[in-house]
């Protein structure tokens, strides 16, 4: 196994390490640190999903009688918001503002990222745009669900509209900024012998993510300030009595809205790759594979938009070719699948809770991305569209996907970004007692859709109670399962034993530096000249197939590297 | 058209399961009434992705528990061999999903196209979404909100239209769904033959505003004796061939299409359904949706050889009055007899004989849209209210 590298010295009390170097508010608000800017994305990216979580427990609540407990009217705003804050203001930063922040540089070697103010600029449009759409949901909120269809949007929902536009339009800047910074990263701040494939899986998942989130976001600020003008000015944009086409706004929304759903699931991937590799102490099985499966996500993930819109009067012959497109984007998904499966076999598998995390992702994302296939068949479709089913199936992706991810890999992490260790014996009761809530949740929803239940309905008829009460027990159980998590990590932060620089026994750069990081990463830059998830000399690996590939002789030159430089 | 595609495709997907099977497996708990044509086909495809969909978490999940438990970390200090991937195990798990992908795009594509290739021969039913109601109209004129009334075993084709927002048209029970998107040249169409007699719900499946939860109605299937029993006791006030006669000249549209050809504005007399040659070289087919249009933007397609005189109906005229004047146009348009049966109107001439009693008695009645919210909506309650009094079969 590759040594540490440098910096041991930082590691324990009184070290100089990133989070004790500069005190005070105002050494946290004007950093150019990667590490503090990711935790202050963890702070306030935190508290939104607590936000979004409460709104989803009051819409578990209206939905326990089927004439609901709420006005229909606030029940609309309690959904959209429930959308907005966690589609826009948690998944798609999560894992990429926070742990890709904090462990890009790290990974690659990196003293920073490559554009450090614009790092810190992309929170404060962050915190800009989600304040706006906080004060839109203060002031008495939207009720156009997170889709905001026009005309409803531009012509009968109220003017809280604009400014929840206003914060998707800043909060869209914050990811393009993460996303250029990311890519110009990768491409000019790599340690000397930290080869493309070379790259931690994570690097990969995130490289691919920054691609279509600068190719994306464009076209959702677009999209929004369309609206804007649509509902300020009447240009007939989307508006059908002026020769406006409501549909043109629908393709412009997935445009964006469908390759979301990858900025949201690709960095997670990168994350359960992490996680599967470490925690198993296995290189990935067919890394090349798996690294241009993220790739191919990416680049499929733009062709297949119209998939929401095969009963939306669009043409019959565009519904064929979108279903068409939409079953090749499954493929790489399926091959990132087994391809974790496979890397379990020989493995040395620890039961620890990242691990337990990453096997549920696994769970979650199967279904998730089974149901897909139902959703992308044109003729089932038809049916299931805009019912439970799609809401299951995209919870199953997004939330089993991302937060999934997202928890499991901030697990892997918490020592590393925070110096303390977590309470091990409850983190795995909180991961089974979520991943338990999650599907008692979501599975009874996939019946409920399939039986006709509408989504967005604040009431319903009553032979669908049973499963609507079901799923909020299972809402209450994931609400109690995330609640510990939250508390064992605040306890952690006082109480948590002292973070070893690699305490999973791990691979990958993060590990040879202390835990927290000096604040530029590593004491002297390191020179890599070992391959991704090497846990053993290269000798005594397995090749069983790729013919040609070069057997590479074993390197065993890492332990110079803590005096090198 | 989706026809020749249908052909190729259906090929590859034959129902593989049959039609028995629901009630044997007693998953009424799990399937919706089956009440369509292509429902069966639709839950066939479901049940098979169900099956594929257990077959690999199954399988995934056994091999993933069974390495947790082979390989669990047994000394902190061990570090397995390394296995880097193998080519020929790729290969197989990326073709053999995408196969199974493209057979089950080419199944879903078939029952889409099934359930899109709108029958000529069918009975037409004009629906209005609006908030939040359905309205719909039969072609011999009976009105209903909310509920809706057909017969088993005929084709029916929803011509739908929207007052306000999007709305979608959906039946679970025929696994029916469609979008009604606001626009002056955009008619839905979707089609559906029932195959059992009961009562189905009808939902808005596309969020539309403070009650769209409460946009539920009810279509009531019927065997053709009773349909015929529902139509005769329904409110005769004209068929809406009849009613669009009588706006017409209300609204003062003869003056100007006048039947001889002579007028203005090109004679509406056997243009439904053709192609008509317009200003710029282009033709268009005068369906639904063009007459639509030409009633509400006028100067959009303009007829060969006739100037833009036409001013919008945009506002004057309510959707229910809109299809009432289609199927006026239709009805002096379309050379064969109308599919209802008696009370096709005299094809291929203004039917002279109605014209002046349906001036008399509709003149009162079939104007004033803005009276008309009241009133549908004190129908509306009621209907809704013997909806769900009438003791619904689920």
């Amino acid at each position: 196994m590759p040594s540490e590298i440098g910096a041991v010295h930082t590691n324990g009390d009184g070290g100089l390490n990133y989070l004790n170097n500069g005190h005070g508010l105002r050494s946290w608000l004007l950093t150019k640190d990667h590490k503090r800017i990711a935790i202050l994305y963890l702070i306030t990216v935190s508290i939104f999903f607590v936000i979004g979580g409460v709104f989803a427990l009051l819409i578990r609540i209206n939905l326990l009688s089927p004439s609901g407990l709420f006005e229909p009217d606030t029940y609309n705003r309690l959904f959209t918001a429930h959308g907005v804050i966690m589609v826009f203001f948690f998944l798609v930063p999560a894992v990429p503002a926070i742990l890709g922040n904090f462990l890009l540089p790290i990974m690659i070697g990196a003293k920073d990222l490559a554009f450090p103010k614009i790092n810190l600029l992309s929170w404060y449009c962050y915190i800009v745009g989600a304040c706006f759409g906080l004060v839109a949901i203060i002031a008495g909120g939207v009720d156009t669900g997170w889709t905001f269809y026009t005309p409803y949007s531009t012509s009968f929902s109220n003017s809280n509209v604009l400014l929840v536009g206003i914060g998707i339009f800043i909060v869209g800047f914050s990811s393009i900024l993460t996303g250029l910074n990311f890519i110009v990263t990768v491409h000019t701040m790599r340690a000397p012998g930290m080869t493309w494939f070379r790259l931690p899986l994570f690097i990969w998942a995130h490289y691919a993510t920054a691609l279509v989130i600068m190719l994306a976001t464009p076209v959702l600020a677009i999209t929004v300030a369309l609206m804007a003008i649509e509902r300020v000015a009447h240009v007939g944009i989307f508006d059908p009595s002026m020769g406006g086409d409501p549909v043109l706004f629908q393709h412009m929304f997935w445009f964006y809205s469908h390759p979301a759903v990858y900025i949201m699931v690709l960095p997670a991937m990168g994350v359960v790759s992490e996680l599967i590799a470490n925690m198993s102490r296995k290189n990935i099985f067919g890394y090349k594979f798996v690294a241009m499966s993220s790739l191919a996500i990416a680049v499929f993930g733009f062709l297949v938009w119209g998939h929401h819109l095969f009963v939306s009067t669009q043409s019959v012959y565009l519904g064929l070719i979108f279903s068409f497109l939409s079953y090749a984007v499954a493929i790489p998904s399926a091959i990132k699948v087994f391809n974790w499966t496979a890397t379990l076999f020989k493995g040395s598998i620890s039961y620890d809770t990242p691990m337990l995390y990453g096997l549920g992702f696994i769970g979650l994302f199967l279904i998730g991305g089974m149901t897909g296939l139902f959703t992308a068949a044109l003729g089932l479709d038809v049916h299931i569209t805009d019912t439970y089913f799609v809401i299951a199936h995209f919870h199953y992706v997004m939330v089993g996907g991302s937060l999934m991810g997202f928890l499991g890999g901030l697990h892997l992490w918490w020592g590393k970004m925070t110096g303390r260790n977590y309470p091990e014996y409850w983190a795995r009761a909180a991961a089974v007692i979520q991943f338990v809530g999650f599907n008692l949740t979501f599975f009874p929803q996939f019946l409920l859709g399939y039986l006709g239940m509408p989504r967005r309905y604040a009431s319903y008829p009553p032979e669908f109670q049973l499963l609507h009460v079901l799923s909020t027990a299972g809402a209450t159980i994931l609400g109690i399962g995330m609640l510990m998590t939250i508390s064992y990590f605040i306890w952690s932060l006082k109480n948590g034993t002292r973070a070893t620089p690699n305490p999973w026994g791990a691979s990958g750069l993060e590990w040879h530096t202390s835990s927290p990081p000096p604040t530029e990463n590593f004491l002297t830059t390191p020179i890599v000249t070992w391959e991704a998830y090497e846990f053993a000399p290269m000798e005594t690996m397995d090749v069983l197939g790729y013919p040609g590939e070069p057997h590479t002789p074993a390197q065993p030159v890492h332990s110079e590297h803590g005096t090198e430089d | 058209m989706p026809e020749t595609m249908h052909g190729i495709l259906s090929l590859s997907t034959q129902s593989i399961m049959g039609n028995g099977l629901r009630p044997l497996l007693g998953m009424s708990w799990m399937l919706p009434d089956q009440a369509s044509t292509y429902a069966p086909d639709v839950d066939n495809l479901y049940l098979f992705l169900v099956g594929l969909t257990i077959f690999f978490t199954v399988l995934i999940s056994a091999a993933i528990l069974y390495f947790f438990v082979k390989y669990r970390r047994r000394s902190n200090s061990e570090i397995p061999r390394p296995i880097a991937g193998s080519i020929v195990l790729e290969s197989t798990w990326s073709i053999i999903p995408l196969l199974i992908s493209f057979g089950i795009f080419a199944w879903g594509a078939n029952i889409y196209l099934t359930e899109y290739t709108v029958p000529n021969d069918a009975l037409d039913i004009y629906v209005v979404g609006k908030q939040w109601m359905w309205k719909f109209q039969h072609p011999e004129g009976q009105r209903e909100i909310n509920e809706l009334h057909i017969p088993v075993g005929k084709k029916i084709r929803f011509i739908m239209a929207t007052e306000d927002v999007i709305h979608s048209f959906f039946i679970p029970a025929f696994r029916m769904k469609e979008d009604i998107v606001p626009g002056p040249s955009r008619y839905s169409t979707v089609w559906a033959e029932a195959t059992q007699t009961g009562t189905f719900h009808i939902f808005c499946a596309e969020y539309c505003g403070t009650s769209h939860s409460g946009m539920i109605g009810w279509v009531t299937v019927m065997n053709d004796k009773d349909y015929q029993a529902w139509l005769s006791g329904g409110a005769a006030t004209g068929t809406m061939a009849e009613r669009g006669a009588a706006l017409f000249q209300q609204l003062g549209c003869i003056t100007c299409h006048k039947s001889d050809g002579t007028g203005p504005c090109p004679k509406l007399e056997g243009i439904y359904g053709k192609q008509q040659d317009l200003e710029g070289g282009t033709s268009v087919l005068a369906d639904d949706s063009y007459v639509r249009e030409s009633i509400l933007s006028p100067t959009a397609k303009i007829v060969k050889g006739y100037k833009p005189l036409m001013p919008s109906f945009q506002g004057i005229v309510s959707e229910e009055q809109l299809q009432q004047l289609i199927a006026y146009v239709k009805s002096i348009g379309t050379p064969v007899a109308a599919p209802a049966p008696g009370k096709g109107a005299a094809p291929g001439s203004v039917p002279a004989a109605v014209r002046p009693p349906i001036m008399t008695s509709s003149a009162s009645e079939s104007i004033p849209p803005q009276n008309e919210k009241a009133g549908s909506e004190s129908q509306n309650t009621q209907a809704e209210a013997s909806a769900k009094s009438a003791g619904v079969k689920r």
